[in-house]
């Protein structure tokens, strides 16, 4: 029963590691970009979240739906003013920008709710709820955290292979130069990029704070860290392999803790990480060739 | 399809167009122009700057200086200030010398994204228009079947672009330009790595699609049969240059063409 009870962990943890890993690989396939900021905006989207929930009393669901609007507007805002300019410069230079934004949001959001952890308020109603199975206890927020993020991704599927802008996401992620010439605004179409990817780690963040009640403004550090591992552990700018890779963390990290190494439970993540990247150094699902997004 | 082409006179014209990198000069006080319906040839020397023509044309790079202006029926736009993706939406549709398809995605899905995107749109009705194109889909994918089978593809839609061989990919280049409504298109090098064949398929190809499509053609080519065969006027550049233009007979007894690509070319065999 103990192999179950980890399994719903994982799957939950898993979910929401997906969430913030579809945001970097989306990111990753359009502009080869690894945006480090992307941890925070999950912070931020829990500090919305927890904004909307305590100081003006909005459900759940409204809260969940706030944190992702805020994050997209958030998202876009970080690309057009701190990646664009660099657009035609070196990557590193890019990747350290973006390691500035990761620590300008962090005290940015210090500087306004300090630095002690807030708490996310108590579930109420069927979210407080659990129940068990064969002695297997499954909490209904852990059910709510599956469910959102698995609508979450199939929306977002449906936007990257049914839609124009989709369409055209894929489209830049191969040769952004022809597709300018065949159309397409690659400068919007960058900037939808980042506003999905953001909106999907707003959702991650309010769930993470349901989920674990306490949240900080450095919060944003492990959890992007992680989903940033199972990015590239399933093939950076592979959306299956984000989807992989966040769910293989997920039970790897429950699993470690379920053995008694809770301590060393983010050592095992990456040393799996490590050994993953020896055998197959493009990820899980990645192959040499240049399908991305 | 082509209607707005309402008056006769000139589709492009560029006046004392030059390209600089740096110090060096990639195209030097080129003057060319094309008549609407025409079917004009650029041709010269590797290096001569033909391709760097078609990205001023293309927006890639704005002119150093000189002015570009591309005539629509009564709509003059100066290309000079504009980006690509809104020289593509005026009418302006192109190949690429090194292929460059949308390689990881299937054929038909190559021509689909240039249709779906031929029309001007802002960031607010890229996601507010998702659903009336999810609406469109099936005429687009129609009209892209049509555009495919045109180009003898329609056997390979749903094939990856990467694993066609060379010569469809070239075809599907230029079946992906047509899915931009141009009016006037840009061929570079449309026959580079066709064996005889093919390229006797292609020139009449060329000729199908500027009919019945009212096109305006310009293209870069190598192989002389078949810019000699289906050009009206060829330019010749060199070095950034221009150093002839004319009917494909008088280019031919060219002295200066002669010495610079002719004879270039005679020496090699």
């Amino acid at each position: 029963m103990e192999v179950f009870q980890q399994l719903i962990n994982g799957l939950s943890l898993g979910s929401i590691y997906a969430l913030i890993a579809l945001g970097y690989t989306m990111v990753y396939g359009i502009i080869q970009l690894i945006n480090f900021a992307h941890g925070d905006v999950l912070m931020v989207g829990a500090y919305v979240g927890w904004f909307s929930m305590t100081a003006l009393h909005m459900n759940m669901f409204a809260a969940l739906a706030t944190a992702m609007a805020a994050c997209a507007v958030l998202g876009v805002v970080i690309e057009r003013v701190a990646y664009k300019p660099l657009r035609n410069s070196t990557r590193i230079a890019a990747l350290i920008t973006a390691i500035g934004v990761s620590l300008f949001l962090e005290y940015v959001m210090m500087y306004f709710v300090g630095a002690n952890p807030k708490a996310y308020p108590d579930l109420t109603g069927f979210m407080a709820g659990s129940f068990t199975i064969h002695g297997v206890i499954i909490k209904n927020i852990q059910l709510v955290i599956i469910g959102i993020s698995v609508l979450l991704m199939i929306i977002l599927q449906l936007i990257v292979q049914r839609t124009r802008v989709g369409k055209a996401m894929r489209a830049v992620s191969q040769d952004a130069d022809a597709a300018r010439l065949m159309g397409i605004n690659v400068d919007n179409t960058i900037s939808v990029t980042f506003a999905i990817g953001s909106a999907l780690a707003g959702a991650a963040g309010v769930m993470w704070g349901l989920y674990y009640v306490s949240i900080n403004p450095l919060m944003g550090l492990m959890p992007g860290l992680k989903a940033f591992v199972a990015a590239v552990f399933g093939g950076i700018g592979l959306i299956p392999g984000a989807l992989l890779g966040a769910y293989a963390v997920g039970f790897i990290e429950t699993i470690a803790k379920g053995v008694g190494l809770s301590t060393y439970s983010d050592a095992v993540v990456f040393l799996v990480l490590i050994l993953i990247l020896i055998i197959k150094p493009a990820g899980l699902l990645g192959k040499n060739t240049k399908e991305k997004v | 399809m082509s209607d707005t082409v309402t008056t006769d006179g000139d589709i492009l014209t560029l006046s004392n167009v030059t390209l600089n990198f740096g110090g060096l000069s990639a195209v030097s006080n080129v003057d060319m122009n094309l008549a609407v319906g025409e079917l004009v040839g650029l041709i010269g020397p590797n290096g001569a700057g033909k391709t760097s023509i078609f990205n001023l044309l293309t927006g890639v790079y704005p002119p150093t200086s000189g002015k570009v202006t591309f005539t629509r029926g009564q709509k003059v736009s100066n290309l000079g200030g504009m980006k690509p993706y809104a020289i593509c939406w005026a009418g302006i549709g192109r190949t690429f010398q090194n292929i460059r398809l949308f390689r990881a995605l299937p054929v038909i899905e190559n021509v689909m994204i240039a249709l779906q995107h031929n029309v001007p749109y802002s960031l607010a009705t890229a996601f507010l228009h998702t659903l009336r194109y999810g609406r469109l889909e099936k005429q687009i994918r129609d009209e892209s079947l049509e555009l495919l089978r045109i180009m003898g593809l329609e056997d390979d839609a749903n094939e990856l672009a990467q694993n066609l061989p060379y010569g469809k990919q070239r075809r599907l280049e230029i079946a992906r330009a047509m899915a931009t409504h141009p009016v006037l298109l840009l061929l570079d090098e449309p026959a580079a790595g066709m064996n005889p064949a093919e390229t006797a398929d292609l020139t009449e190809l060329i000729g199908w699609l500027r009919t019945n499509f009212n096109l305006t053609i310009l293209l870069i080519e190598h192989d002389m049969s078949l810019v000699m065969d289906i050009c009206e006027r060829i330019y010749v550049l060199d070095h950034g240059v221009l150093i002839a233009s004319g009917t494909p007979s008088e280019i031919q007894h060219n002295p200066a063409v002669i010495e610079a690509y002719l004879g270039e070319e005679a020496a090699d065999a």
